[in-house]
């Protein structure tokens, strides 16, 4: 049985089985690989998407779950690097390996989507659950601020 | 120490056969046809683009910016021209200062320093020779800048045009290198060329590549690292869905499915009888009292040379001093786990994937498939993560036989618990010191002495009873004292033990720096002020020291229940000092600040040198506060990052940096900050709470039992 969804604004068709987690249906089935596998257990933060807007672990979230509903993965956000975000992150140089940095992207997405002028630890709260094991958090930190002082003014 | 393991590891790369190899060029360079190879770092296509072959991998430390910024400035280019390609494993990739292709001991850029503008340089001139033969003038006339030759008569053309008969020249042996104060890209604050694949998902990294008719595999291994397989059932496995196959490999078990998911879960169901050999019986409390029984068991190999009389020192000094520390196991826990890609077809394998290590990976593919190294080819995408684990070869191997037994491209994913589990660890380490003071709190002798493990035994075969340079690093530490002696004890613990970022500093510093922070204690005297009397004729070791401590306003007030720490070394090349300020309540440490003073010698990107400052206080701060691996009846209880904490945003300290201004060689900086911070912390710890921690990791309960 397929599953039917939308990511990143358009209609797929899922035939992974409804219990496989949606990460690796965007990854291997919608050959979406911005999407990262970090640990299998929500404790990394690297799988993060949007389901409905909210940040969702994908590795952790069946894809049955998801039927009807809208997914938005790192891809989403802009293809020419547009999004503020992405300039702040430009802007900071904030990857050093990079691996974490999409979901590192879309929690600090989910984060100005509701509060424009986070504090820090507004910032720790909602990055909390997102490792980097090469340390990029000053700089993670210091984009997201910058990039909701660019969305205050856009 | 440089030119040891040099030439130590030359000599063993020859012994492990299969690392010398002709220069390839990788098949995409190939196909686009219009290449043209002035030498083997640089190509240029007739229209114009330039690409750097970067023989190190990009693992976050910033090479395929740094190498790249080394190339154009002598090429006279602007560096966003310069395109970044991986280096196929070849001769001429070669790591001067580790004898094999190898990204790893903060060495890329002291390696490329001179290579890499060299090669720029040489292409340089073998364009201005191209263009001179062609205009039939003088090349004295002639000049290269922005991507053109320029001659007399509004005479021009670009590199692109030129490089073809450039290529045809002979490489000129002898180039004449800018000074570097006229350098107009190394030394300056530069943008890394890869942030922007690194935004919106197109950065390909190992576990991304997909190739035609490509099936995915989940390995089942011993719980015991070693272990063997006996007998297994896959019976249920392959009645379920997406099963391809069930092969078995060395390590063992691996299911074959149409996708990952659906291999993952299928493993699930094998049995599997192993033969769990002689690790099983591995305890980590063995693992302490055999490396602890070294110091008695063991003969001493002297690290460096000793100094003076130490046994004769100590009998006059008015009291002696002695400590023991602890630097527990770690696993490297990349976020990227291991995997690779391989696809064996007629005799040929083609490995895809993250490696710090292509000459090994193809050596070791060459050996396991009984063929010849030159059907071996290795691309290396960007890397999740390095650390050290990514030297190692065990899952490249593994994909490269489940792809021969299955016949078709495979890519071999593990799980974070495989990753956890299978590690090359960091070894156990212990240190014992010993101090003789004079009346006045003076150190008139010092004797150190260190019991571990030796990777360099386990990844090259160093013979045994030889010194591992890779186990003396910041052994010495820069203090005067008159009287000095180095003692290394090798055990094997029966450990598979690994490189791990920062090697063997982090328990040498460890131990150094908390046990002079210690003799000063105990001379009643200032910790900071107390190094300094001891760096009289060591000026960058002492400025490093006072730039740290002005920076971080040693001496001045805090605010109640903050304490400071601070700790100096040299590694890689590169002097160091960092002080910490903490506070400790009863969940633990807390760091607030840290503060780096980096003498790392000529920087090629101050920001990417600041970069890697921050990440090895984080690294380093995991480590010394939260982590540790332990085992039990040879299984590692740590499996995820729910028992294996590692430092997130709400940890994570401001960390401030002064970089000195130097011409000295470059340093290394990808890794001493990883070592430094745990004393700096640790002695802030002391400061904040008189408990002085000697066995890490530094958590509530180690302080409250202290």
């Amino acid at each position: 049985m397929s599953t039917t969804f939308h990511v990143n604004g358009k209609a797929v068709h899922a035939d992974a089985a409804q219990d496989t987690p949606l990460l690796w249906v965007i990854r291997d089935e919608l050959g979406l690989t911005g999407t990262k596998f970090g640990c299998g257990a929500a404790l990394c933060g690297a799988c993060t998407v949007h389901v409905d807007g909210k940040p969702a672990r994908s590795c952790q979230t069946p894809v049955g779950t998801v039927a009807g509903k809208k997914v938005a993965t790192v891809e989403s956000l802009s293809k020419d690097n547009s999004h503020p975000l992405q300039v702040a992150w430009i802007k900071h140089d904030v990857p050093q390996c990079g691996y974490c940095q999409s979901g590192q992207l879309m929690s600090a997405a989910a984060l100005l989507a509701g509060n424009k002028n986070p504090s820090d630890s507004d910032i720790d709260n909602a990055m909390s659950g997102n490792i980097c094991r090469c340390g990029t958090y000053p700089r993670v930190k210091a984009a997201i601020k910058d990039a909701a002082s660019m969305m205050r003014q856009a | 120490m440089t030119t040891s393991r040099r030439e130590f590891l030359k000599t063993s790369a020859a012994l492990t056969g299969g690392l010398m190899m002709g220069m390839v060029l990788p098949e995409s360079a190939i196909s686009a046809g219009t290449l043209h190879t002035p030498n083997a770092w640089v190509h240029i296509a007739d229209d114009n683009s330039i690409t750097l072959l970067c023989a190190r991998s990009e693992m976050g430390q910033g090479v395929y910016t740094s190498l790249p910024m080394l190339i154009a400035e002598e090429l006279h280019v602007d560096l966003h021209s310069v395109k970044v390609q991986n280096a196929p494993p070849a001769a001429v990739y070669v790591n001067a200062l580790l004898g094999a292709q190898i990204t790893g001991g903060s060495t890329s850029v002291r390696d490329g320093w001179e290579k890499l503008r060299v090669a720029g340089a040489q292409v340089r001139e073998m364009l201005i020779s191209a263009a001179a033969d062609e205009w039939k003038v003088d090349r004295g006339l002639l000049k290269a800048d922005k991507g053109v030759v320029t001659g007399p008569n509004g005479k021009h053309a670009t590199y692109g045009h030129l490089a073809a008969a450039a290529s045809k020249l002979p490489v000129p042996e002898k180039v004449a290198l800018k000074d570097p104060k006229d350098f107009k890209i190394v030394g300056k604050r530069t943008k890394r060329l890869d942030t922007a694949h690194k935004v919106n998902g197109s950065a390909q990294y190992g576990i991304d590549v997909k190739l035609p008719g490509m099936l995915y595999a989940s390995l089942e291994q011993c719980p015991v690292i070693g272990g063997k397989v006996v007998s297994f059932d896959a019976s249920a496995a392959k009645t379920m869905p997406g099963v391809v196959d069930v092969v078995q490999i060395n390590d063992g078990v691996a299911v074959v499915a149409k996708s990952y998911w659906q291999a993952f879960t299928a493993r699930k169901s094998l049995t599997v009888q192993w033969d769990e050999g002689p690790g099983a019986a591995i305890d980590h409390n063995t693992v302490l009292k055999s490396t602890r029984d070294a110091f008695d068991t063991i003969a001493a190999l002297p690290i460096g040379k000793p100094v003076g009389d130490v046994a004769q020192a100590m009998q006059g000094a008015a009291r002696t001093i002695s400590a023991e520390y602890i630097s527990p196991m770690q696993a490297h826990a990349p976020l990227e786990p291991m995997n690779f890609t391989a696809d064996y077809r007629d005799g040929k394998i083609t490995l895809i994937g993250s490696t710090q290590f292509q000459q090994g990976a193809q050596g070791a593919v060459a050996a396991a498939l009984q063929l010849k190294p030159e059907d071996v080819s290795v691309q290396t995408t960007f890397l999740g993560g390095g650390f050290g684990r990514r030297l190692e070869l065990d899952f490249i191997v593994q994909a490269a036989q489940i792809s021969k037994a299955v016949n078709k491209p495979v890519k071999l994913v593990w799980s974070r618990e495989d990753d956890m589990t299978h590690d090359f660890y960091r070894p156990l380490g212990v240190n014992q010191l010993q101090a003789g003071l004079d009346a006045q709190g003076n150190p008139v002798a010092l004797h150190f002495k260190v019991a571990s493990q030796s990777v360099t035994q386990r990844a090259f075969g160093l013979p045994k009873a030889t010194f591992d340079p890779f186990m003396g690093e910041a052994a010495v530490a820069g203090y005067e004292i008159a009287n000095t002696k180095h003692d290394l004890h090798i055990v094997d613990t029966g450990i598979r033990v690994g490189y791990w970022r920062a090697v063997s500093h982090n328990m040498n510093a460890f131990a150094n720096e908390s046990f002079i922070d210690e003799l000063a204690a105990a001379a009643g005297k200032d910790p900071y002020a107390y190094r300094l009397s001891l760096l009289a004729n060591k000026p960058r070791f002492a400025n490093v020291l006072k730039l740290a401590a002005e920076k971080a306003g040693w001496g001045t007030p805090l605010p109640a229940g903050r304490a400071r720490g601070i700790a100096l070394m040299e590694g890689y090349d590169s002097y160091m000092a960092q002080v910490a300020e903490v506070s400790v309540d009863e969940k633990g440490v807390q760091v607030h600040r840290v503060t780096v003073a980096a003498d790392v010698g000529h920087m090629i990107n101050p920001d990417t040198v600041e970069a890697q400052i921050q990440s090895s206080v984080v690294f380093g701060m995991g480590a010394g506060l939260m982590q540790e691996i332990t085992m039990e009846n040879g299984r590692v209880k740590q499996t995820n990052y729910s028992n294996f904490p590692v430092v997130r945003m709400f940890h994570s300290p401001d960390v401030s940096i002064v970089l000195v201004p130097s011409t000295e060689k470059p340093g290394g900086i990808g890794e001493p900050a990883t070592a430094l911070v745990v004393p700096a912390i640790a002695n802030a710890v002391f400061a904040a709470t008189g408990k002085r921690v000697r066995k890490l990791p530094l958590t509530a309960k180690a302080i409250a039992q202290a």
